[in-house]
């Protein structure tokens, strides 16, 4: 019961699950994971049949890697990161629709908003362990969706949050087309790329060893000195804070704010891409999200059941490559290279 | 009239709704920590089988057209279901982190949501109030829907016929043991196996139960159950994870909680329970019920 991490319960073996401790595989593709993902990326727009589809992409894997930071890394699964993906999308459009901000101002007003939200709830919910986590982390997202509903002068209600629509950006010397779906693409990858560096780095510092530290084995972590609870809470406000990054990139790509934005649904979204990609991989939570968002758009032209396809690749993935894609494709890698 | 007399009467008739409520959300939670008391996972899929639960109320009413083959046969034919996933879904799971079987359910939340789409459509449906149960009741402090006095009498004699099946049988001595040691009663030579499949056929076909009694007093469509989950999930949390005293007291004080709001401040009828959740973890973080560390 010690170790909440599948990835490593699961292992057939005693293969470490992450290829990053292999002492070959940890070179080239782990130590430039975040320009290669950067690189990845550009490269995605050109790849996918539509540029909506690839903003979107990029938005919902941000929101499954930073997601990710605490579910795959830290070990805590929590249901309720709609919570701060939602607030992100909102505090971006009423700082931009009732208050006349510079969206830049907006976004960064959005993740701070998002950041001190997740470090209340972080707060409330971080001392209930284990699966009791996932339980209060969900109700105390419905409380902030029901928060929402009703103040519906702020936030439109159900009807969401509509009335601004972002079409320049006004950079000082540059004034940057967002209607130009290129030009939009490269302005949200602007902030996933500066996010995913960012990620590479609190992965690699001394913080980031002991999150994995707690996910490993919570007890030895404490006994090696480390404040659990405290990381713990550092952990889910760093992940708080990407989701409400990604969030307030979706209001300025989408325009509107959907009230399901805040919903169950979405911080399920979050769940189904980090696993299917691989959680505790860096680059899995967006591979799931292209995934998820490819299949999405694909089975959806056949059918409006689509969620069936995607409720049955989910069990099944629960149950039989619980590493997710990319996860398993990095431990065959590693295994490859280990044998040869 | 007075009027200090008649908002005292207001009151005893919205305490009296809060129990009404509530004694759905005490079906609920009882189905979530019957569950987890025993096979140590969350049911994430908790919230659509109680949907699924008053689908299958409908579908049966619709073809017996009687209230009681609905009440009867729909949480049998839930509670099957949940017997088969137990079997083959939930079960290959075991040895794994308990997060797994959780994940799972909270995937199959999506199947069974599809499922009823597609066999009953996507709008919401009917559920009339069965005729024999439908007016109200003289309580002497005012009228009362007949049809809540008998979902409380429901829930009432289930709880009745639980706590004697747990506490006065054989079986439910071993269902206990089971809960507190499956290793011990694997070498007694109990069957855990069989033991948890029922017991989780149980937990399912209490939820079921739940979604057909609240069939009549909500509105029935594939959506409800990820509501459900939520206000399930604040009730358990409330009353103490795997404990089944805590899952009726809370169940009731969540619904008087949100039947009195409703009374004073409507618009906070849904915020309140979540509210009240939120500071029982501050003051409580196991819940008014729960041993400290039962989650881990």
């Amino acid at each position: 019961m010690q170790t909440l991490d599948q990835t490593v319960v699961d292992a057939p073996t005693a293969r470490p699950a992450l290829p990053r401790r292999s002492p070959i595989a940890t070179d080239a593709l782990s130590r430039w994971r975040a320009p290669l993902s950067i690189l990845a990326l550009l490269a995605l727009p050109f790849l996918l049949p539509s540029q909506a589809l690839a903003v979107n992409v990029l938005i919902y894997g941000l929101y499954a890697v930073g997601y990710n930071l605490l579910y795959g890394y830290t070990g805590l699964l929590s249901f309720g990161h709609a919570a701060f993906f939602g607030t992100g999308a909102y505090v971006t459009g009423i700082a931009i629709g009732t208050y006349g901000l510079h969206p830049l101002a907006a976004m960064a007003l959005a993740v701070v908003v998002a950041s001190g939200l997740a470090l209340a709830l972080g707060a409330l919910s971080i001392r209930s362990r284990g699966i009791y986590f996932a339980m209060v982390t969900l109700a105390l997202a419905q409380l902030v969706y029901y928060v929402a509903l009703q103040a519906s002068t702020w936030t439109g209600g159900e009807n969401g949050l509509r009335g601004f629509t972002v079409t320049t950006i006004d950079l000082g010397i540059v004034s940057l087309d967002i209607l130009n779906p290129l030009t939009k693409y490269l302005f949200v990858l602007a902030f996933v790329g500066a996010a995913l560096a960012l990620i590479s780095r609190i992965l690699a510092s001394p913080f980031g060893a002991v999150i994995e530290a707690i996910r490993e084995n919570e007890t030895r972590a404490r006994a090696c000195g480390f404040d659990v609870e405290r990381t713990k809470l550092l952990a889910f406000v760093l992940s708080g804070l990407f989701c409400g990054l990604a969030g307030a990139l979706s209001a300025i790509h989408l325009s509107i704010v959907p009230l399901d934005s805040l919903a169950y649904h979405t911080s399920g979204t979050a769940v189904v891409m980090t696993l299917v990609g691989g959680a505790g991989t860096f680059f899995g939570p967006f591979v799931g999200a292209l995934t998820v968002l490819v299949l999405e758009d694909v089975l959806s032209l056949w059918t409006p059941h689509w969620q069936l396809a995607l409720g049955s690749v989910f069990i099944l993935f629960v149950l039989f490559m619980p590493r997710g894609l990319w996860g398993t494709a990095l431990a065959r890698l590693t295994a490859f290279r280990g044998r040869a | 009239m007075d009027p200090g007399f008649f908002d005292l009467e207001l009151i005893a008739m919205q305490l009296f709704s809060g129990v009404a409520l509530g004694a759905v959300f005490v079906m609920l939670a009882l189905g979530l920590s019957i569950i987890f008391g025993m096979l140590g996972i969350v049911n994430f899929a908790h919230g659509n089988v109680f949907m699924v639960g008053a689908y299958a109320g409908v579908f049966v009413m619709e073809r017996t057209g009687s209230f009681w083959a609905a009440l009867l046969f729909g949480p049998l034919m839930v509670g099957a279901l949940g017997l088969l996933i137990e079997r083959f879904l939930i079960r290959p799971l075991a040895g794994r982190s308990p997060d797994d079987p959780l994940l799972l359910t909270f995937g199959l939340g999506y199947v069974l949501v599809e499922g009823v789409r597609i066999l009953f459509g996507s709008d919401g449906l009917p559920f009339a109030t069965p005729e024999e149960l439908s007016g109200v009741a003289d309580l002497g402090i005012g009228f009362f829907p007949i049809y809540r006095l008998f979902v409380v009498g429901v829930v009432a004699l289930v709880l009745v016929a639980l706590w004697y099946g747990l506490e006065r049988t054989r079986l439910g001595l071993i269902v206990r043991a089971g809960a507190r040691d499956p290793e011990i009663l694997r070498v007694l030579g109990v069957d855990i196996q069989r033991l948890w499949l029922w017991v989780f056929g149980l937990g399912i076909a209490l939820a079921a139960l739940g979604g057909v009694l609240a069939a009549p007093m909500r509105s029935v469509n594939p959506e409800m159950g990820n509501v459900v989950l939520g206000e399930a999930f604040a009730v358990t949390v409330i009353g103490g994870m795997g404990s089944l005293m805590g899952s009726v007291v809370a169940g009731l004080l969540v619904g008087v909680v949100v039947s009195m709001t409703a009374l004073f401040a409507p618009e906070m009828a849904s915020i309140a329970m979540f509210a009240f959740m939120a500071l029982v973890l501050l003051v409580r973080p196991q819940g008014l019920f729960g041993k400290p560390g039962l989650g881990v």
